[in-house]
């Protein structure tokens, strides 16, 4: 089970997820070329940490709960990264017979 | 482990007879019995969609529904069967009856939630046949875009909706069983001591876990799209029809697992119980189902070779879908070799068993000419792939099912079913089932495309057979529930172990099983299967 934690730290994670939406509406404003989607997702999933490593106490659980969050982690990455090789690698092989 | 057999007179199932008693149980097994009618409610809703457009198929002209009707059979036989037969039956019936038996717990991790997963499952259900009532659904199973997303005039949205509830019942019931797996596990019972078939769910419980999120949010931005014109999948709102394909399978090719691995858990089961042996390879067997479950998420491509997907994703996806072959391989094998010099008894399960190894043998190495890149472009979207997937779904999945429903139906009811008709039952099935989807090999050799509704006249003779077949597998379907109904008042009394079987739910736990399972929480001492020490 998990500790007590301490109020104060909800207050700051939640200001802290509370400035990265700012900063995801700001930047949404600014554009960073092929870095947008980058910088997007990269502030979504820092915030995702945050919620699933405090909100969800995975920071003060044991390890087999850190190695079930863990895999829904790597899950997401073989989806991204497997359908990316199809979106990417799309001019890496030439079909033996060129499409009509 | 004792043998008690003067088991006192109170169990599960007469402790209380009120229907509240039974619509708000925390009782695993009694949700289990919940599940086994809902999802044979499914199952016969689902055959007699197949068995209707089969007689369709019988000429090669529309004659009995029309081309709509036609469509909207086969995508709500295929909802239907998958969404709410095939991946809940295994695991919500057997595995919510047999998993805290088998590992000596009192009931599973959360007891409340296993209910609510069987409400769920019965809300998406009700929905589902909503959908069905008000316009039908006739996108296929696996609602591509952008047909679903922008042609398609029928319920998608509430069959969406539908998919989507019933997804949270998978989930839910895959992390009750993890964690019962986890934290119930009776003093002795080591992971390598653990029963095959709770190895099985627990692999199950991984993908459930995993993959069925994907399947939820993917129907959700079909709905999305659909409802709100947000752009997606529509390349004219800049999204991607593939990206649906991929998502989409990300989740559904790994839901075959989910299928077919509760299946083969079973298939351990019996096969260790009928030729007295231990299976052979145990840790193996054990391991192969991890190795299914991981391994299953690498080969979704597959389904997209003649997508869009680049050359480069095809080579990987099909090098990586004749890996997933191994895992499974390993285990038919395993069991093959158990039989090796085992003491076989020819009883109802055991034929299922044999049933199982053939056909899934047969889902399965089709597989491989599936995988293969420049085969797949013949057979593609054929009748080929429909048998293939029947051969491992209905010739594997419900085969294990069905062995399980006989081999557990003494525990489960107190009853011993009528093993001559169980028999006759059996042998309609198999032969239904070869003479339903072996000409439909043939059938997609020859070029005849999957949910065509007119097809070539040459082709008639093969429909025909297929066509009886179904004919003859519906009546081997219909056979076990008048027989297993008229076992729960007529049938034998069954014995505490009337196979002679291992394993705390037979040894341990009464026949049926008293509400709390065990009058005192069993001390495992020995391995899963010690059939050997019996004989020696």
């Amino acid at each position: 089970m998990s500790e007590a934690v301490p109020l104060k730290i909800y207050y700051r994670i939640f200001s802290a997820l509370m400035v990265l939406t700012a900063i995801t509406v700001g930047i949404a404003f600014v554009d960073l070329g092929y870095l947008n989607t980058f910088v997007a997702v990269s502030i979504a999933v820092l915030k995702a940490t945050l919620v699933l490593l405090f909100f969800m106490h995975v920071k003060y659980s044991n390890r087999l709960i850190w190695v079930f969050a863990s895999a829904g982690f790597i899950w997401f990455i073989i989806m991204v990264a497997f359908t990316m090789s199809d979106y990417v690698g799309r001019t890496w092989v030439e079909a033996p017979i060129p499409l009509p | 482990m004792s043998n008690d057999t003067s088991s006192p007179k109170v169990n599960y199932l007469n402790n209380d007879y009120s229907i509240k008693s039974w619509l708000l149980t925390v009782d695993h097994k009694r949700i289990a019995i919940l599940y086994l009618i809902a999802i044979s409610f499914f199952f016969l809703v689902g055959g007699l969609m197949a068995v209707l457009f089969r007689f369709e198929l019988a000429t090669p002209q529309g004659d009995l529904v029309s081309a709509e009707t036609y469509n909207k059979l086969f995508t709500m036989h295929g909802m239907v069967m998958v969404f709410f037969f095939l991946i809940p039956s295994v695991p919500a019936v057997l595995g919510n009856f047999l998993l805290p038996l088998m590992i000596g717990a009192k009931d599973v991790a959360f007891p409340r939630l296993n209910l609510a997963s069987w409400y769920i499952y019965m809300l998406g259900g009700t929905l589902t046949i909503f959908a069905a009532i008000s316009g039908g659904i006739d996108t296929g199973w696996t609602f591509y875009t952008p047909y679903s997303s922008t042609y398609a005039n029928t319920a998608v949205v509430t069959a969406g909706i539908a998919v989507f509830i019933t997804g949270f019942s998978s989930i839910l019931t895959g992390l009750n069983f993890l964690v019962t797996i986890h934290k119930l596990r009776a003093p002795g019972l080591t992971w390598s001591r653990l029963p095959l078939f709770v190895w099985a769910h627990y692999a199950t419980s991984i993908i459930m876990l995993l993959g069925t999120p994907v399947l939820a949010i993917t129907v959700a931005l079909l709905a999305v799209e659909r409802g709100l014109g947000f752009g997606i999948f529509d390349p004219n709102l800049g999204g991607d029809p593939v990206l649906f394909q991929h998502l989409f399978w990300f989740y559904s090719h790994p839901a075959v697992y989910i299928m077919i691995l509760p299946s083969m858990g079973v298939i351990s089961e019996i096969v260790a119980a009928f030729c007295r042996k231990r299976v052979f390879g145990y840790t193996f067997v054990a391991a192969s189902s991890l190795a299914i479950a991981v391994i299953g998420f690498f080969v979704w491509g597959h389904h997209l070779f003649l997508s869009s997907q680049s050359v480069f994703a095809g080579m990987v996806f099909s090098f990586l879908s004749y890996i997933v072959a191994v895992p499974s391989a390993i285990k038919v094998f395993n069991w093959t070799a158990t039989m090796f010099r085992g003491s076989i008894s020819w009883e109802t399960p055991m034929l299922y068993v044999l049933g199982f190894i053939g056909l899934f043998s047969i889902g399965g190495l089709t597989g491989l000419f599936l995988a293969n890149l420049a085969v797949d472009v013949h057979l593609h979207d054929t009748y080929f792939v429909v048998a293939h997937f029947h051969y491992v779904m209905v010739g594997g999945v419900i085969m294990g099912y069905m062995g399980g429903l006989h081999y557990y139906w003494p525990k489960i009811t107190g009853r011993m079913y009528n093993e001559f008709w169980a028999k006759i039952s059996f042998l309609l099935i198999f032969v239904g089932f070869n003479l339903t989807f072996l000409p439909q090999f043939v059938l997609g050799q020859l070029g005849m495309p999957r949910r065509y509704y007119f097809y070539d006249a040459e082709w008639q003779t093969l429909n025909v057979l297929s066509s009886a077949g179904a004919s003859v597998l519906g009546i081997g379907y219909l056979l076990p529930v008048i027989y297993f109904l008229y076992s729960l008042k007529n049938g034998k009394i069954a014995s505490q172990n009337p196979w002679g079987a291992k394993g705390l739910e037979w040894e341990v736990a009464d026949t049926p099983p008293d509400p709390h399972n065990f009058h005192e929480i069993p001390v495992v001492t020995e391995e899963a299967y010690a059939y050997a020490k019996e004989a020696h």
